[in-house]
């Protein structure tokens, strides 16, 4: 495995006194794509916002590429280089398509004129170019989820974290996303780190598979051996995916 | 030190008259989710039509209490029926034009139709006192403070024991599950508002017994309605009245320790420190 | 027909207007163009950065006061004084504002927030006796007088300034709004936890938005005190100003550049005439040109949400930042 650039250790949330998340460690290795996956409430989306700085672990660290990022706010995370998308999407529904994702790109851009430009180019790749001058309340679920991608895309990131961006897509707009993302991975080194419950995405993108149950991690390895681990079955693939 | 004891007293009760008014903002916003901001409009325009009954029946304002937050619990129901429905839901700021649009009309309303002099309700006892103890309590004072009691007594026991008081605590509590159990909650919030509505004719038959009525009086009220639900918290029944108190007192006592004038600096200065350090208001629970 | 043509078209008429129009029109359109300006620097915290004041009065009230003493005083030329009212100004928006932001204090509650200390400050100049207290405060008018560094002269020389005021907003407002800054502005509007997730600095940002809004609306301020020569806490600091600030930019379009200008032209065209008709039938009562404000609020927030010149902007096929 590659060298590590994400290091989380001990990460640990409670909300009035529910141990949301629990001393979770977990390292994302440089180019890797890691998949966390857990039934519904198992603290992967609060993993989430602690790692992008929506929220303030009670305990633990975080680290990008050596360097300590923890309790930073949302916005210097995302200028250290993770980009986020959210699970209930949030576009700027007021703006169009390119300028939403000329927001992010300012982030990578010297000038307005420049994250233009390369905003238009992340919204080709994510197949959104004819959509460009929409204002994003008018998408649809898929092509906001994928306005979503494009938008954290944009900002140049050194590692994506994707929350459930499957969800709500047709089986063939899944497997697209998934062979967008995977080029991104192959041709550019993207690291990936991705919440998500729709398996058949999960198994073709994951190197790694990360499993949160009750806030605390019950199970870690390649995707094979993952799913083939009693207690993975047992709390969560048994119930939902299986 | 008696005349601080009065001074209080005197600040107490005409806080519980403020409390009722704050009471009538805070049911609308806690139900229908909407900020009044007529508010003070519609209070002023209450103050008018007891001193309208007052001047050409000559009756009583508190006799005509009854009669005048019926009229504004129909004004009340039109309104949220026929203006503010189609904004439930909407951007905030687009609500509070629309009523801002609704207190521009109704305070100038008033005036193309009073005209800016101030409007005084003569009563015989308007300078009687009681005495309790060793406190001299005005009587005009203290039958509004009275009243106010009873009514922010009635709305308690209407919203505790009643279908229908009943019915409308759920649309605020879970409005989802209210529309699921089948609640009518566009009527339930037209009654809600013409409620909130009611207190407002309630509590403005009751201060015009205390100030004259004036126009520009309108701003100046909403204005201390929202600063007593604030400080109370919104959506807090007892906070309105604490609150209430809490800025007919501190009124009172910079009234007379400083200047009249100077009153209301204290009650934006508290207003200032509660947003800050306590947005939920006094009583009002944590989000 | 495009935006820019369309706005040069309009500057060339309002360049030419004072040689063909009489006293009052000349009176009406300057009141035009300062509501204009003020609407345009209110856009900026409500329309870009979605940060609701209903306390403008205050930065009116401040640059008005300031400029006023320091000219009275000092002898110190309205130019000059402009400087420090900004910077008066500017400071308590950065201070209403730092509280505000970093207490969390959102939506309608900052609004609350901002008529607090606009009210507050408008009973402490009431109480203050060296700007007069509620008595007022004068600049002293001699006439003949033409000194445009000063702002001392005939109304004429108002005119070009509220002009030179409100295009050079319009400008700035235009490139801030296409700037980095601006794309922050908008990105917080519509949702501030996305902003921060995409790398805006949503505190800066924001207190950005206060900075630029006060200060503009200060140098407002100024032209007041020195158009008007007298300036009373209850009237300059009062909601009600507050509220008349507001009611521009709304009627014309939140969030447009154009929009406080056509909705400035059309509330005071409408009230002025509404004024007038009334006066020609020997009816001139307070308040009517007030109920007529309000039922245009109510028409168009109920009818067009959006404001006037999207509307208008899609009827005469123009760009949506136009």
């Amino acid at each position: 495995m590659a060298e590590a650039l994400l290091t989380a250790t001990g990460l640990s949330k409670s909300f009035r006194g529910l141990k949301a998340v629990n001393g979770v460690s977990f390292s994302v290795g440089q180019g890797e794509i890691l998949a966390m996956i857990g039934p519904n409430g198992a603290g992967k989306t609060t993993c989430f916002n602690l790692i992008a700085g929506a929220m303030r672990p009670d305990a633990g660290e975080v680290r990008l590429a050596g360097q300590s990022v923890t309790g930073l706010r949302a916005d210097q995370i995302c200028r250290a280089g993770i980009g986020r998308t959210f699970q209930l999407v949030k576009p700027f529904a007021g703006l169009s398509v390119l300028d939403n994702v000329t927001v992010g790109a300012l982030n990578a851009a010297r000038h307005v004129a420049e994250a233009k430009e390369r905003a238009r180019a992340v919204l080709d790749l994510l197949d959104l170019g004819r959509k460009i001058d929409e204002p994003a309340s008018s998408l649809t679920l898929p092509d906001r989820k994928r306005l979503e991608v494009a938008r954290a895309l944009a900002t140049g990131p050194k590692l994506l974290l994707l929350d459930e961006v499957m969800a709500g897509l047709r089986p063939t707009e899944c497997d697209r996303l998934v062979e967008i993302l995977a080029g991104l991975n192959r041709r550019d080194g993207l690291t990936i780190l991705l919440i998500e419950h729709v398996m058949r995405a999960v198994m073709k993108l994951a190197q790694r598979i990360l499993v949160l149950h009750h806030g605390e991690q019950i199970a870690e390895g390649s995707p094979e051996a993952v799913v083939r681990d009693p207690a993975v079955l047992d709390s969560y693939l048994g119930e939902e995916a299986l | 030190m008696t005349v601080y004891l009065d001074i209080v007293a005197s600040g107490v009760l005409t806080g519980l008259v403020y409390g009722l008014m704050a009471l009538g903002l805070s049911v609308i916003f806690g139900v229908v989710r909407v900020v009044n901001f007529a508010h003070g409009e519609l209070t002023v325009a209450a103050m008018y039509m007891a001193w309208v009954m007052a001047g050409s029946l000559g009756v009583d304002p508190i006799l005509t209490l009854p009669l005048i937050a019926a009229a504004l619990f129909a004004i009340g129901y039109a309104l949220q029926r026929h203006l503010v429905e189609p904004f439930i839901g909407r951007p905030e700021h687009e609500q509070f034009m629309l009523l801002l649009a609704v207190s521009i009309i109704v305070l100038n309303g008033l005036l193309l139709v009073f005209g800016p002099d101030a409007r005084h309700v003569a009563v015989d006892y308007a300078y009687d006192s009681f005495e309790l103890g060793p406190m001299l309590l005005d009587t005009v004072r203290v039958y509004a403070a009275a009243a106010a009691m009873v009514l922010a007594l009635g709305l308690y026991l209407f919203f505790r024991f009643t279908d229908l008081g009943t019915a409308i605590r759920a649309c605020a509590d879970n409005l989802l599950g209210a529309q699921v159990v089948g609640l009518d909650v566009r009527r339930l919030y037209a009654l809600t508002f013409g409620l909130g509505c009611a207190l407002v004719g309630a509590s403005g038959t009751l201060m015009v017994l205390m100030r004259d009525a004036t126009p520009i009086l309108a701003v100046q009220l909403t204005l201390l309605a929202f600063i007593v639900v604030i400080i109370g918290g919104l959506g807090s029944m007892a906070g309105a009245l604490v609150g209430g108190v809490l800025i007919g007192v501190s009124e009172a006592l910079a009234g007379f320790l400083l200047m009249p004038s100077l009153k209301s600096l204290f009650s934006y200065g508290l207003l200032i420190l509660v947003l800050l350090l306590r947005p939920e208001g006094l009583m009002g629970r944590r989000a | 027909m495009t935006a820019r043509n369309l706005l040069l078209g309009l500057l060339a008429v309002l360049i030419a207007a004072p040689a063909v129009i009489g006293a009052y029109p000349l009176a009406v359109l300057i009141l035009v163009l300062h509501y204009a300006y003020l609407g345009i620097a209110w856009n900026v915290m409500m329309g870009f950065a979605g940060l609701l004041s209903l306390g403008h009065a205050l930065y009116v009230g401040l640059g008005a006061y300031v400029a006023a003493a320091l000219y009275a005083s000092f002898g110190l030329p309205a130019l000059l004084g402009a400087i420090p009212a900004a910077i008066v100004a500017t400071l308590a928006g950065l201070g209403i504002g730092a509280l505000g932001f970093r207490f969390r204090v959102n939506g309608v509650y900052f609004a609350l927030l901002t008529i607090a200390f606009a009210e507050f400050t408008r009973i402490l100049f009431d109480h203050m006796g060296w700007t007069g207290g509620s008595s007022g405060f004068f600049l002293p008018v001699e006439h003949g007088q033409l000194n445009p560094i000063a702002l001392r002269g005939p109304p004429v020389l108002f005119y070009y300034v509220a002009l030179v005021m409100t295009a050079g907003a319009f400008v700035l407002a235009r490139s801030l709004m296409r700037s980095r800054l601006g794309y922050a502005w908008l990105a917080i509007r519509e949702d501030p936890d996305s902003a921060a997730a995409s790398g805006v600095d949503v505190f800066r940002a924001r207190m950005a938005a206060v900075a630029v809004s006060s200060a503009l609306t200060s140098l407002g301020g100024v032209f007041y005190a020195f158009y008007y020569n007298n300036m009373y806490p209850e009237q300059i600091f009062s909601m009600a100003r507050s509220i008349e600030i507001i009611l521009a930019p709304i009627i014309g379009g939140l969030g447009t550049l154009f929009g406080p200008v056509l909705g400035s032209f059309v509330l005071t065209l409408l009230g002025e005439g509404t004024t007038g008709l009334l006066e020609h039938f020997g009816w001139a009562a307070p308040g009517a040109k007030q109920v007529i404000y309000g039922l245009a609020l109510l028409v168009i927030v109920m009818v067009q949400p959006a404001g006037l010149w999207p509307w208008l902007a899609k009827r005469l096929r123009i760009g949506r930042d136009g």
